[in-house]
C-alpha cells in the first residue's frame, strides 16, 4: 500500500495575479501527529513556496496562525490533521476580516479597537516603585484573570455573527480586555472605558449568540465578559437616575 | 522619496524592545520614537516564556546571593559589574511591571509569590502561573498603547542598519503589506530582536527567532560576543521541542531515567532537579551513552514526573503544561510522566553591549537576547533573561533617547541612496527568474535542513574540534549554495518566502560566528562543552570571544577580559 495522503484545498489571492480569492489543491502526505500548520509547512517547503500565512510560536500561546478550517475559525498550530483525514481539509483566511494575501487578514482594524478600549491600568496617580507592589489576594486576581488569558488570535472576531454585518462593533476581545482591566483591583479605570463601551458599537450589539466563546482556544468566554458588563452598564445607568448629580454609588 | 524619521527607532517588538520604547517615551515625552517587528508585538517570542522572573524580593534574599548564584551559573564568564547592577535593578523593573498590571500569582497575604528555579539557592522567581512571558509580554503592549509618541511598524521586515560615515542613523525595512524596500530614519537604534535557535533543528524556539538582529549589526561591524555559548534547556517535547518550563521541577517535578532512578543524585546531587540548565542537558546525554534512557519515534528521552504533586498544585502552577502535554503528546501529568529530552533554548551571546546598553557601533545600542551585555557568561540561569529584557530593555532605551536628544537628525539623502541600492540588491539576489538561467537553484527547505544537521553534530551539547572544524566547512559551502536559492514568489504583497530566504541569510551568518567561536575556544565552561578539552581553563580562556564580520570569509575572532569584582573565579560545583 501506498503512504497515506491528505489533500488541502488552500485559499489562494495574490492581489496582482488573482482577481478573487480562488482554492488551490495540495495533496500531500499524511502524518497522525501533524498538525494544519506542519501540513502549510511541508506545502510551503516543498510543493510551493508562494503560499502565505502567518505563523511564529507553534505551541498556542502566539496567536499568529487563525484561519478556517472547514469553515471554523481555529489555529492551525493546535488542529490536528487526524480530525479530518481521511477527508479534505479545506483552508481559508479567518472570515470578517479583509484578505492581505491568501490566509494572510488585515488586522489594522481590530488593533484599532484594541487600543480604544485602553487596556492598561489607568489610575490617578501611581505609588512610587519604592513602596512596593499593590497588594492583590488571590481572589481579587481570581476575579479578572480568565478574562488576562487572550492570546489575540480573533479567532473570535471570525466567529462573531454581529462583527460580520456591522464593522463598527468593537467585539469580543477587545470586550472582554476592557472587563479584565474593569476587575483589576489595581485598575480604576471604569469610567474612562464606559463610553467607548457602553457606546453603540459596543456591547449593546452583542446578541449574545456566543460563537465567540465556542471557538476561543483558551478559554477566555468573551460572551460572558460582555454579559456582565452589560449587567453592570444597566446597573449604572439605574443608579444615575436614581442618585443626585455628582455621587457615585 | 519621504522618509519616516524617528529619534529613537526600536527595532523589535517583545520584552527587551517595548519596555525600551516606554522607557525612551518617559524619559522625554517629546521625543519621536518608532517601534518597528516583523511580527505585531504581541506575537513576539517573550510569549512563550513560562517559569517566571527573578527579582529579589523577599527578606530571606538579598542582592548578593543573586548576584553570586548568576556569576556561578555563568561559569564565571558574566561581568561581574553588570550583574551587581542587574540585581539591584531587577526588584524596580518587577515592581513596575506589577504596576502595569500583569498578573503575578499571589500569596495569601496579597504579595506576588515566587517560586524556586534552577542555580537560584533561594526562592526568587516571581512568575503569573506558567505563562509568564505571556503576561509580562501583553501587559507591556497594552501599557505601551498608552504612549502616542510610540509610532509602530507592525509587521515590516528590517533587511538592513544604515551606516553613514561610521555611524547607524535608520534602517532599509520591507513593509510586508505593501512591498517595498523604505528608508527609516533615526537618531540611535535599538535592536531587540531575540535569539536565533531556529539555526538547529531541535528547539524551543518559535519560527521568528532566526538571530537577524545579531547578523545585521554584524554585517555593520559591530562584533558578536561569546556567540559559543548555546543554552540546552533540559526539558523539551521530542519532536515538537516544545518547552516544558522549569518550573515544573521549581515545584517538585522530578527527572526520571528507564531504570526508574532520579539520576540526577549522580551528576548535582546538590541540587538534583534544580540544579542549573548546562549540567542538567549534559547528564542526559551521560545517561542515554549508558542506556538508561528510552527510545521513540523522535528519539531518546527520560520522564519529567509530576504525578506526585497533585492535580490542584498543577492545575494552580502549572495549567500550561498540563494544557500543551495534553494536546501535543496526549499525555495528562496528573496521571502520566511526560517525555522530555534537551533542546536548543537561548543564546548566551549576541550583540557586544556595554553595561548602559550600547554597542562598540556608533549610534546602535542593542538589549535582550540579541544583545551580549554579559550577564549570562557562558550558561544563563532560568528566570533570568524576562528580568535582562526589563533591566537591559530600560536602559538600553534611556540612554538611546539621551543621546537622541543631543544629535542632530541625519542626513536624508544619503539614505534615500542606500536604501535605494538595498532594493536593488535585494531584487537582484532573489528575484531572478528562470529565462536568466539563474532561476533554478536550490529549495530553501534544502539548505536549511544541511545547517541544522551540521550545527546538530557540530556544535551541539558535546563538541570537538574534528567536528566544529567540519562544521564551520559545512557552513562555508552552504553560504555559496545560498547563493543560488531559489525563489518562487514574485508578489509584492505579504511575501513570506522572500523574507525566509533573508532569514536564511541572517541565520547562516549567526551559526557560522557560533561554530568558528566554538572552535577557538579550546576549553569546557558552561554550555561549551569539548570533549577535546574538558577543563575550564581559566589562564587562556577566562575572556569573551569577538567575532568581527570579514566580508564573504569566516569571522575574524578577538578576546576581551572578563571583569571580576567581588568574586574569584573557583570550581563550579552543585
Amino acid at each position: 500500500m501506498s503512504d497515506p495522503t491528505i489533500t488541502l484545498s488552500v485559499t489562494r489571492y495574490r492581489p496582482e495575479q488573482e482577481d478573487e480569492p480562488v482554492f488551490q489543491e495540495y495533496e500531500i502526505p499524511y502524518q497522525d501527529d501533524w498538525v494544519v500548520l506542519d501540513a502549510l509547512n511541508y506545502v510551503k517547503d516543498y510543493v510551493d513556496g508562494s503560499v502565505s500565512y502567518r505563523w511564529s510560536c507553534r505551541m498556542g500561546v502566539c496567536g499568529s496562525c487563525g484561519v478556517m478550517v472547514n469553515g471554523v475559525p481555529k489555529l492551525t498550530c493546535s488542529t490536528f490533521l487526524r480530525d479530518y483525514y481521511p477527508g479534505a481539509i479545506r483552508i481559508e483566511p479567518m472570515a470578517n476580516f479583509p484578505i492581505v494575501r491568501d490566509l494572510v487578514v488585515d488586522l489594522d482594524d481590530f488593533m484599532e479597537k484594541l487600543t480604544a478600549v485602553k487596556p492598561w491600568i489607568i489610575r490617578d496617580e501611581e505609588k512610587p516603585l519604592s513602596e512596593g507592589e499593590y497588594l492583590q489576594s488571590p481572589d481579587e486576581l481570581k476575579e479578572y484573570k480568565q478574562f488576562s488569558m487572550c492570546i489575540n488570535c480573533t479567532l473570535c472576531y471570525a466567529a462573531c455573527p454581529v462583527y460580520g454585518l456591522e464593522d463598527g462593533f468593537i467585539g469580543p476581545a477587545a470586550l472582554a480586555l476592557a472587563h479584565r482591566y474593569n476587575l483589576d483591583s489595581r485598575d480604576k479605570g471604569q469610567d474612562e472605558r464606559a463610553h467607548v463601551i457602553a457606546s453603540s458599537e459596543g456591547i449593546w450589539e452583542c446578541t449574545f449568540i456566543g460563537e465567540c466563546s465556542v471557538v476561543c482556544p483558551k478559554g477566555v468566554d468573551p460572551a460572558a465578559a460582555i454579559q456582565r458588563t452589560k449587567v453592570a452598564t444597566t446597573k449604572d445607568w439605574f443608579k444615575s437616575l436614581v442618585m443626585p448629580k455628582g455621587k457615585s454609588a | 522619496m519621504n522618509i519616516p524619521a524617528h529619534d529613537v527607532l526600536i527595532i523589535g517588538g517583545g520584552g527587551a524592545g517595548l519596555r525600551a520604547a516606554v522607557a525612551a517615551a518617559e524619559t522625554d515625552p517629546s521625543l519621536n520614537i518608532g517601534l518597528l517587528s516583523k511580527v505585531y508585538p504581541m506575537r513576539s517570542h517573550t510569549v512563550s516564556a513560562e517559569g517566571g522572573l527573578a527579582a529579589v524580593m523577599r527578606d530571606d534574599d538579598s542582592f548578593d546571593s543573586h548576584a553570586y548564584d548568576t556569576i556561578k551559573g555563568s561559569d564565571y564568564l558574566a561581568d561581574q559589574d553588570v550583574v551587581e547592577t542587574f540585581v539591584q535593578e531587577a526588584r524596580d523593573e518587577a515592581v513596575q511591571l506589577e504596576h502595569w498590571g500583569c498578573p503575578w500569582s499571589r500569596d495569601a497575604d496579597g504579595h506576588v509569590s515566587v517560586r524556586a528555579f534552577g542555580g537560584m539557592t533561594v526562592k526568587r522567581t516571581l512568575y503569573a502561573s506558567d505563562k509568564t512571558g505571556f503576561h509580562m509580554l501583553h501587559a507591556l503592549f497594552q501599557t505601551s498603547l498608552k504612549y502616542q509618541q510610540i509610532h509602530r511598524y507592525d509587521e515590516w521586515f528590517v533587511v538592513s542598519l544604515l551606516v553613514d560615515e561610521g555611524r547607524v542613523c535608520g534602517v532599509a525595512a520591507l513593509n510586508l503589506h505593501e512591498g517595498g524596500i523604505h528608508a527609516i530614519a533615526a537618531k540611535t537604534v535599538i535592536m531587540c530582536t531575540g535569539g536565533g535557535g531556529r539555526i538547529f533543528p531541535f528547539t524551543t524556539n518559535a519560527a521568528i527567532k532566526t538571530g537577524d538582529g545579531m547578523a545585521m549589526a554584524y554585517r555593520a561591524g559591530c562584533p558578536l560576543k561569546d556567540m559559543e555559548f548555546v543554552q540546552y534547556h533540559p526539558t523539551g517535547l521530542p519532536g515538537t521541542g516544545i518547552l516544558m518550563t522549569e518550573a515544573s521541577r521549581g515545584e517538585g517535578g522530578y527527572l526520571i531515567n528507564s531504570e526508574g532512578d532520579r539520576y540526577l543524585s549522580e551528576y548535582v546531587p546538590g541540587k538534583m532537579e534544580l540544579g542549573p540548565r548546562d549540567i542538567l542537558s549534559r547528564s542526559f546525554v551521560h545517561e542515554m551513552q549508558a542506556g538508561r534512557v528510552f527510545e521513540g519515534k523522535y528519539g531518546h528521552y527520560v520522564h519529567l514526573d509530576l504525578r506526585h504533586l497533585g492535580e490542584k498544585v498543577i492545575d494552580e502552577k502549572l495549567p500550561f503544561v498540563r494544557e500543551l502535554t495534553r494536546n501535543y503528546v496526549g499525555i495528562d501529568p496528573v496521571h502520566e510522566p511526560i517525555p522530555v529530552r534537551p533542546v536548543v533554548h537561548y543564546m548566551m551571546g549576541g550583540v557586544d553591549t556595554d553595561i548602559t546598553g550600547k554597542t562598540p557601533l556608533d549610534g546602535l545600542y542593542a538589549a535582550g537576547e540579541t544583545a551580549c551585555v554579559s550577564l549570562n557568561g557562558a550558561n544563563r540561569l532560568g528566570s533570568n533573561s524576562l528580568t535582562e529584557c526589563l533591566v537591559f530593555g530600560a536602559r538600553a532605551g534611556r540612554n538611546a533617547a539621551l543621546e537622541a536628544l543631543q544629535r542632530e537628525r541625519p542626513l536624508i539623502s544619503p539614505l534615500e541612496q542606500m536604501a535605494r541600492e538595498e532594493e536593488k540588491r535585494i531584487n537582484t539576489r532573489f528575484a531572478r527568474s528562470e529565462a536568466d538561467g539563474q532561476g533554478k537553484g536550490e529549495r530553501m527547505a534544502d539548505i536549511r535542513r544541511d545547517l541544522h544537521a551540521a550545527m546538530e553534530e557540530g556544535a551541539g551539547i558535546y563538541r570537538t574540534a574534528e567536528k566544529l572544524t567540519q562544521a564551520c566547512q559545512q557552513i562555508a559551502a552552504l553560504r555559496e549554495r545560498y547563493d543560488g536559492v531559489r525563489v518562487d514568489d514574485r508578489s509584492q504583497v505579504f511575501n513570506t518566502e522572500l523574507t525566509a530566504a533573508m532569514e536564511m541569510g541572517f541565520m547562516l551568518d549567526v551559526a557560522e560566528t557560533v561554530a568558528n567561536a566554538a572552535l577557538k575556544r579550546q576549553e569546557s565552561r558552561g554550555s561549551h562543552s569539548r570533549s577535546d578539552f574538558e577543563s575550564r581553563d581559566d589562564e587562556r580562556f577566562l575572556k569573551h570571544s569577538l567575532a568581527h564580520f570579514e566580508n564573504g570569509a569566516p569571522p575574524r575572532i578577538e578576546y576581551k577580559p572578563v571583569t571580576i569584582t567581588r568574586w574569584q573565579p573557583e570550581e563550579r560545583k552543585y
